[in-house]
C-alpha cells in the first residue's frame, strides 16, 4: 500500500485558467467528436487551428495573442452523390521530417502540406461490399514514426508510409482489429524501446486495440468494449486514456490492457481528450459543456497509474465538440463548440 | 453521414407541424352551430389533422421514406411539408408557411440538442407519434397506419448500435447547424437565449446509463471492485492499489454541475412511459405560437454565401425528392368547397409584413425555380411537382379564418 498523497491545491502544477481572446471562424463547428486540431509552430511563433464546418473545413494560423493571420477553406474532393460529402475530421500529423494535414470524409482521405495549400495524396474509400444502410467514411487520424494511420467505417485501420518528401505515399498495411467504425487513434513516440505499445485505436463499440508500430504493426492487446462508443483516446507513458459516450474516462495499462482507474468525469458523452506530453496533463471535454483538466502520473514507488483533478471549466450553453492544449506544458487550451463561430481560448492565470 | 436519419427527421418535424396547426386551429375555431360557412369549426380542425396525418403516414410514402438515403437540404425538405400542409382543405400563404417551418425546425433542433443520449431521439419520435395518435383516436384506419410506422421504427432502429445513433444525431445537428431563429415560447421559458442559442442545463438527471460525475474508482484489475468511500473532498486524492491489485478506492471530486441519477429509462415499446418530455406538445391555447426573427444574425454572411453558390447536386436531389413524394397521395379538394386559409400570425398585417421583411437568405424559393427548369427535362418529376402547386383560392368567398382572426384580436 502506498500512502504518498500530497495536498492537491498546494501543488504548484495546478493552475487556474481564464478566457482569452477568441478566434473568429468563417463557419461554425460541426457536431463531430475531436473537432479541433492544433499545431504549434514555436519557431515561427504561430499556432495553426483546424476545424470542420460540415462540407468544408477551415484551417487558420494565429499569433500568440489570438489574432488570426491567414486562413484557408478545404473541401472534399468532388464525386457523385445526392448531397455534398461531409468532412469527418482534420488533423495535423507530425512526422520525423515533415508535417502533413490530413482530412477525412465520407469520400476518402486527403493529405495536404501542413498549411493546407497543396494536396499531396488522395485515397478514395472503397465502399465495396458495404450494405446500403452503412455510412462509409474515414475517421481517426494519427502519425506513428513515418506512418500515418487512418481509421475507417469498416473498422480497418489504413497505414500509409510517408516519404521524407514528395507525394509518393504508399498504403503499406491494413490493420484488422475492429469490427465497428474507428472513432479515434492515439500514438506516442516509442523512443527506441522495442516491444513497447505505441498506438491505440478505438471504435464505436468502445473496444480498444493496442499496437506496436513498425514495418509491420503488431496487435498487442485488445480491450473489450461495453456497447458505449469510445469517442476519443490518448496514450502517454504506457497509459491509455479513453473517453466514452457515457461520460466516463478510463485509464488502462497499455501493455496489459488492465483497467486501473474509472472516472465519472462528465454528465454527457465525451467528445475530446488531449494530452500535454511534457507534464502528463489530460484534458477531457464533453457535451455537458464542461472541460476538465487532470494530471496523470506514475507512482515513483511502484509505477502504478495516478490521477488528480486539476481544473474544471464550464463553457456555458456550448455543446463542446473539440478541445486541445495549445502548448506541450498544458498551460493553455482551445475549445470549439457545435454551432459556435469561434475558437475559445483559455490561458493559465 | 448516416443514411438512416430521414425517417426520424421527417416524423419529428411532422409532429411539430401538427402541434402548431392544432393549436392555431383550436385558437380560431368556434362552436359548429354558430359558425358561418367560411369559419373554422371543431369538425374542420379534426378533418385537417386527419387528412394531413393520413397523407403523412401513407404506406407507400413511408416505404420510400425508410429506404436508406441521405438527408435533403432544408429547402428541399420544406417542399415536402409545403405539400403536406396542403393535403387538406387548409391553405397557408408563403409567410405563414415560412413561419410554420421555422417553428418546426427550431423545436426539433432543441429536442435533438437536449436529447440525453443519442438513442433518446427515438423516444422524442415516440412522443410525437403518441401525440399524433391522440389527434386521430376516432379514426381506426389512420391509427393503424401510425402503428405500422411505429412498428417500422422499432424494427429499423431497435437493433442499431449506440455508435450509429451518435452518427444519426450528428447528422441531424449538421442539418440544423447555423439556425438561430428566436422562438417566443422558448425565450419565455428561458430555454433559449436572445442570440438564438439554446440554454444547456448543468443540473437535473444524467442520461440513463450514465453515472453522476464527480467520482473516481481505482479498481482491482481483474476482479469485482470492492469499494471504500472516503469523505467528500474538494480535490481528489487516492491511494493506488499495490502490484497485486488488492487496494481499491473511491474518491470524489468537484465536477461543477449539479446532477442526479436518472430514475428510470423511457419505454421503447408501443405503449409506455417515455419518461423524456422532449417531443411532447408544448403548445396550448394559452401558450400561442409566435416567432421572432433573429435580427442581425452573425451568420448572415456565411448563410448568404451558401444560397448564392450554385448547387450542382440540386437536380439529383430533386429526382430523389420526386421519388419520395411520388408515394404521397393527396386527396384533391373536389367540388365547390373552398380551401380554408390559416394564418400563423396574429393579424393579416403581421403576415404581410413578415413576408416582406423576411431576410432573403432565409427564403426557400430556390427550389421552385429549379423545379421549373427541370419540368422541361423530366416528365415524371414535372407531374409530381405540378401536383405540388397549390391551386389558387376561389375568390368569391371570404376564407374561413379571417373573421376569426379579427375576433381573436378583439379579445
Amino acid at each position: 500500500m502506498v500512502a504518498a498523497d500530497s495536498e492537491g491545491p498546494k501543488d504548484p502544477g495546478i493552475r487556474m485558467f481564464r478566457r482569452e481572446r477568441s478566434i473568429p471562424l468563417q463557419g461554425s463547428a460541426a457536431a463531430l467528436c475531436n473537432n479541433l486540431s492544433v499545431l504549434q509552430l514555436p519557431a515561427r511563433n504561430l499556432t495553426l487551428f483546424g476545424v470542420v464546418h460540415g462540407p468544408s473545413a477551415q484551417v487558420l494560423s494565429a499569433a500568440p495573442d489570438g489574432v488570426p493571420l491567414a486562413q484557408r477553406q478545404l473541401h472534399v474532393k468532388e464525386g457523385a452523390g445526392v448531397s455534398a460529402p461531409h468532412i469527418t475530421q482534420v488533423h495535423w500529423c507530425v512526422l520525423p521530417f515533415r508535417v502533413l494535414l490530413v482530412l477525412t470524409s465520407h469520400r476518402g482521405i486527403q493529405m495536404y502540406e501542413s498549411d493546407g495549400s497543396i494536396m499531396v495524396y488522395w485515397h478514395a474509400l472503397d465502399s465495396g461490399d458495404a450494405p446500403s444502410v452503412q455510412a462509409v467514411f474515414a475517421r481517426g487520424i494519427a502519425a506513428s514514426g513515418h506512418f500515418i494511420c487512418v481509421g475507417t467505417w469498416s473498422g480497418r485501420v489504413l497505414v500509409f508510409d510517408i516519404p521524407a518528401k514528395g507525394p509518393n505515399i504508399v498504403l503499406s498495411e491494413e490493420l484488422a482489429g475492429h469490427q465497428t467504425p474507428i472513432t479515434d487513434i492515439a500514438t506516442e513516440p516509442a523512443q527506441g524501446q522495442d516491444g513497447v505499445a505505441d498506438m491505440v485505436t478505438a471504435d464505436d463499440s468502445g473496444s480498444l486495440c493496442v499496437w506496436r508500430s513498425g514495418p509491420e504493426f503488431t496487435l498487442l492487446t485488445r480491450i473489450p468494449g461495453f456497447g458505449v462508443p469510445c469517442s476519443s483516446v490518448q496514450l502517454w507513458q504506457g497509459i491509455v486514456a479513453a473517453g466514452y459516450g457515457n461520460g466516463q474516462v478510463h485509464l488502462y495499462e497499455a501493455t496489459t490492457g488492465t483497467l486501473n482507474i474509472q472516472i465519472n468525469a462528465h454528465a454527457r458523452a465525451i467528445c475530446a481528450l488531449n494530452l500535454a506530453p511534457e507534464v502528463g496533463k489530460l484534458l477531457s471535454a464533453a457535451e455537458d459543456t464542461f472541460v476538465h483538466i487532470w494530471k496523470l502520473s506514475r507512482s515513483p514507488q511502484n509505477g502504478c497509474i495516478e490521477v488528480e483533478h486539476c481544473h474544471s471549466e464550464c463553457v456555458s450553453d456550448t455543446q463542446v465538440c473539440g478541445a486541445q492544449f495549445c502548448d506541450p506544458s498544458g498551460s493553455s487550451f482551445a475549445v470549439t463548440g457545435y454551432d459556435l463561430t469561434e475558437i475559445l481560448r483559455f490561458g493559465s492565470v | 453521414m448516416s443514411v438512416r436519419t430521414l425517417p426520424l427527421l421527417f416524423l419529428n418535424l411532422g409532429g411539430e407541424m401538427l402541434y402548431i396547426l392544432d393549436q392555431r386551429l383550436r385558437a380560431q375555431n368556434i362552436p359548429g352551430d354558430k359558425a358561418r360557412k367560411d369559419e373554422w369549426t371543431e369538425v374542420d380542425r379534426k378533418r385537417v389533422l386527419n387528412d394531413i396525418i393520413m397523407t403523412m403516414f401513407n404506406r407507400k410514402f413511408m416505404e420510400e421514406l425508410f429506404k436508406p438515403q441521405e438527408l435533403y437540404s432544408k429547402k428541399a425538405l420544406r417542399t415536402i411539408y409545403d405539400r403536406l400542409a396542403h393535403a387538406s382543405i387548409m391553405r397557408l400563404n408563403q409567410a405563414s408557411m415560412d413561419k410554420l417551418y421555422d417553428l418546426m425546425t427550431m423545436a426539433f433542433k432543441y429536442q435533438v440538442l437536449l436529447c440525453p443520449r443519442p438513442k433518446d431521439v427515438l423516444l422524442v419520435t415516440f412522443n410525437h407519434l403518441d401525440a399524433i395518435k391522440g389527434f386521430i383516436q376516432d379514426s381506426p384506419t389512420i391509427l393503424h397506419q401510425v402503428d405500422e410506422t411505429f412498428r417500422q421504427l422499432t424494427e429499423v432502429y431497435g437493433a442499431i448500435s449506440a455508435g450509429e445513433f451518435q452518427l444519426i444525431r450528428q447528422t441531424l445537428l449538421l442539418f440544423f447547424q447555423d439556425l438561430h431563429i428566436r422562438v417566443s415560447i422558448f425565450l419565455k421559458d428561458r430555454v433559449q437565449n436572445s442570440n438564438g442559442r439554446f440554454v444547456l442545463p448543468v443540473s437535473g438527471p444524467v442520461p440513463w446509463g450514465t453515472e453522476v460525475p464527480g467520482l473516481i474508482r481505482i479498481r482491482k484489475p481483474s476482479d469485482h471492485p470492492c469499494l471504500e468511500t472516503v469523505p467528500r473532498c474538494h480535490t481528489l486524492y487516492f491511494r493506488m492499489f499495490n502490484s497485486k491489485g488488492e487496494e481499491v478506492k473511491k474518491i470524489e471530486f468537484k465536477h461543477g454541475g449539479n446532477y442526479v441519477t436518472a430514475h428510470k429509462e423511457g419505454s421503447f415499446e408501443l405503449y409506455g412511459d417515455r419518461v423524456l418530455k422532449l417531443g411532447t406538445n408544448m403548445y396550448s391555447v394559452s401558450r400561442p405560437v409566435e416567432t421572432h426573427m433573429s435580427g442581425a444574425s452573425k451568420n448572415l454572411a456565411s448563410r448568404t454565401q451558401e444560397s448564392i453558390a450554385p448547387n450542382p447536386l440540386a437536380k439529383e436531389e430533386l429526382n430523389f425528392l420526386a421519388r419520395l413524394m411520388g408515394g404521397m397521395e393527396i386527396k384533391k379538394p373536389s367540388g365547390p368547397e373552398p380551401g380554408f386559409r390559416l394564418n400563423l400570425f396574429t393579424t393579416d398585417e403581421e403576415e404581410e409584413h413578415a413576408a416582406l421583411s423576411r431576410p432573403e437568405e432565409l427564403s426557400y424559393e430556390v427550389i421552385n425555380i429549379q423545379a421549373t427548369q427541370d419540368q422541361q427535362q423530366n416528365e415524371e418529376l414535372a407531374r409530381i411537382m405540378g401536383e405540388l402547386q397549390i391551386t389558387e383560392q376561389p375568390r368569391q368567398s371570404t376564407t374561413k379564418g379571417d373573421d376569426l382572426l379579427a375576433m381573436m384580436d378583439e379579445l
